[in-house]
């Protein structure tokens, strides 16, 4: 047996990991904090830890100050869900066919691809706004779409190829000796087969492409309706009365459900997304 | 096995052969269509763009008229520096805080298990929320940092941490490193478990202390991981514009400008497309050549460590 944390060491690595996980976490404390209190308070007292004067008014307010912002949470789904859809549709025969079949410049098509990865979005801003005009995209939510599946199509190949690669191949040719075709072995034998790695990258994508719409959305898209939420609130804080509290309030009701519905799926999540790293 | 296949089984195997090439193709068709329209001919686009000097009202061929003028500006050359020390600097921070931070949930305490998930919110939240909390903590008024800092008596007034160059360069840093560290820690975590524990059991038998142990069987053992973070990391952060552009928008009198911000600014603001075409053809030169030399280097790194 291995020497164990003696308790002065327990306590010094539980007064690190508190530091660490404060730095983490402080924006957070901070915005609740913040969105606790009347705005009155908050610019003209001096910064204060506590005050007597919490309230849950700026959950109320802000309904009305940013008119939109049910749309906004629900645009934010919607753009992340679908690019996580499309995205998944196209990376999934692409991965299979990088995990299991040989053909010629695989490996450099396979680079191509991740070469990809180099870029984001902001380099090609300019032929891309024309790309997307061309095709009548601007300002719907296809502007933020397209460009969104195109730069997360490579991380998912990458992801989803190392999960399948170690499924056994022995059901696959299995069924392939019993005369099945080969796009019905994949329909029906390896997709289930890979149902928790195509969850893991299907997350990996969702939490993607739902953490960088902004760039997009400010670009591409200047109708308000469609916009997501962090291009709908960042429009508010260029103003120059900026009522933080509902800012805040808003900004954290918008997080709500997708934090909530990752906390279910973490576990899952970082144990797939790191098998990469951690195998050879 | 009763089944008789048609053919002899050469000839069945050069026939699964030929079609095994023609349905691989069509499977990456879909993957390959959307990086052509997406990013392959966009970029053959830039290049070509960054030769003019396209406006919204037309083009006109100029040659290297761009590219001259870009790099005769000094301006220019400060914003490459920029860029570099703001990605070396947030990129060395996040290697270091998430290499502790590992360390730290790696540690056998009870409530790791939750520390863990505590460590993930700045990852699964849209970035730009998480800007927006800090632009809130940085400001001069009523921000905590602020407040924090003249609370322990660290500075006698208010400061407004965005409004002066260095302390905005340096806000934005914090920012970028909050936003990656994450990913890091996690990936990190990860490596540390898949470490095999005969090795720090053989170790803690000859004596080894825990700090020895740590340099000298953990850092080597996880290595090709810290190399291929620092990589992603790098990438990331040289491309990493909403941090900047909602704390500062590049400023205070381009403290924060780095080259995507430049870019942007010059190509999307102002609508010089063929200007900002060659900033942008300049960032991906320097990007690939960055790159390259990395995996060159993760190559050599995951030969000298190579047993794993």
């Amino acid at each position: 047996m291995i020497d164990r944390l003696t308790l002065l060491q327990k306590i010094g690595v539980y007064i690190a990991t508190f530091f660490f996980l404060l730095f983490i976490l402080m924006p957070f404390i901070e915005m609740i904090r913040v969105s606790l209190r009347p705005m009155s308070h908050l610019m003209t007292a001096d910064f204060t830890w506590w005050s007597e004067d919490f309230s849950l008014q700026a959950y109320r307010d802000m309904w009305v100050t940013v008119p939109l912002l049910g749309r906004y949470i629900f645009n934010s789904i919607f753009v992340a869900s679908s690019v996580t859809l499309i995205t998944m549709i196209v990376v999934i025969p692409a991965a299979y066919a990088y995990a299991r079949l040989e053909f010629p410049f695989k490996s450099l098509s396979l680079g191509g691809f991740l070469a990809v990865n180099m870029f984001t979005g902001a380099v090609l801003l300019i032929p891309l706004y024309r790309v997307l005009r061309t095709l009548s995209m601007l300002n719907t939510y296809w502007a933020m779409i397209i460009p969104g599946v195109a730069f997360l199509i490579p991380t998912g190949i990458w992801l989803l190829r190392s999960y399948l690669e170690k499924i056994p191949r022995d059901l696959e040719e299995a069924a392939y000796v019993d005369g099945a075709s080969r796009l019905y072995t994949l329909r029906r034998v390896v997709l289930p087969l890979a149902a928790p790695g195509l969850i893991v990258v299907g997350t990996a994508v969702f939490i993607g492409a739902y953490a960088q719409q902004f760039l997009f959305a400010i670009t591409f898209n200047n109708v308000r309706e469609i916009q997501p939420l962090p291009a709908g609130l960042y429009e508010f804080i260029g103003y120059q009365d900026v009522t933080w509290n509902e800012m805040m309030a808003a900004a954290l009701t918008g997080i709500t459900p997708v934090m909530i519905v990752f906390l279910f799926l973490q576990k899952y999540l970082v144990a797939g997304l790191t098998a990469g790293a951690v195998k050879e | 096995m009763t089944l008789v296949a048609e053919g002899t089984a050469p000839e069945r195997m050069q026939r699964r052969e030929l079609s095994e090439r023609a349905f691989a193709w069509l499977l990456i068709s879909p993957a390959l269509l959307f990086i052509l329209v997406i990013v392959v001919w966009p970029l053959a686009e830039t290049i070509r763009l960054s030769f003019t000097d396209a406006t919204l009202g037309g083009e006109n061929f100029v040659g290297i008229a761009n590219y001259a003028a870009l790099f005769a500006d000094p301006k220019f050359w400060q914003t490459v520096g920029r860029t570099f020390y703001w990605m070396a600097l947030a990129v060395s921070l996040k290697l270091i805080v998430g290499l502790i931070g590992a360390s730290l949930l790696n540690a056998a305490i009870p409530g790791k298990a939750l520390f863990r998930v505590l460590v993930m919110p700045p990852w699964v939240i849209p970035v730009a929320i998480g800007v927006i909390g800090w632009k809130w903590m940085y400001n001069g008024y009523f921000g905590l940092i602020s407040g924090l800092l003249q609370e322990f008596g660290l500075v006698e007034d208010r400061v407004a941490l965005l409004a002066t160059k260095t302390s905005a360069f340096y806000s934005a840093i914090v920012t970028d490193v909050w936003v990656g560290t994450p990913m890091v820690t996690l990936f990190f975590l990860a490596a540390m478990q898949g470490v095999s524990k005969d090795l720090y059991e053989a170790a803690w038998v000859d004596g080894a202390s825990r700090w020895y142990r740590f340099r000298r069987i953990t850092i080597p053992q996880i290595m090709p991981v810290i190399v291929s973070m620092a990589l992603l990391s790098a990438i990331w952060t040289f491309n990493s514009f909403e941090i900047i552009w909602i704390l500062t928008e590049g400023g205070p009198r381009g403290a924060t400008t780095t080259l995507i911000i430049d870019t942007y600014k010059v190509a999307i603001s102002s609508q010089r497309f063929g200007e900002g075409a060659a900033r942008a053809v300049v960032i991906v030169v320097l990007l690939a050549a960055f790159s390259l030399f990395y995996l060159w280097f993760l190559n050599r790194v995951n030969r000298h460590y190579g047993a794993k």
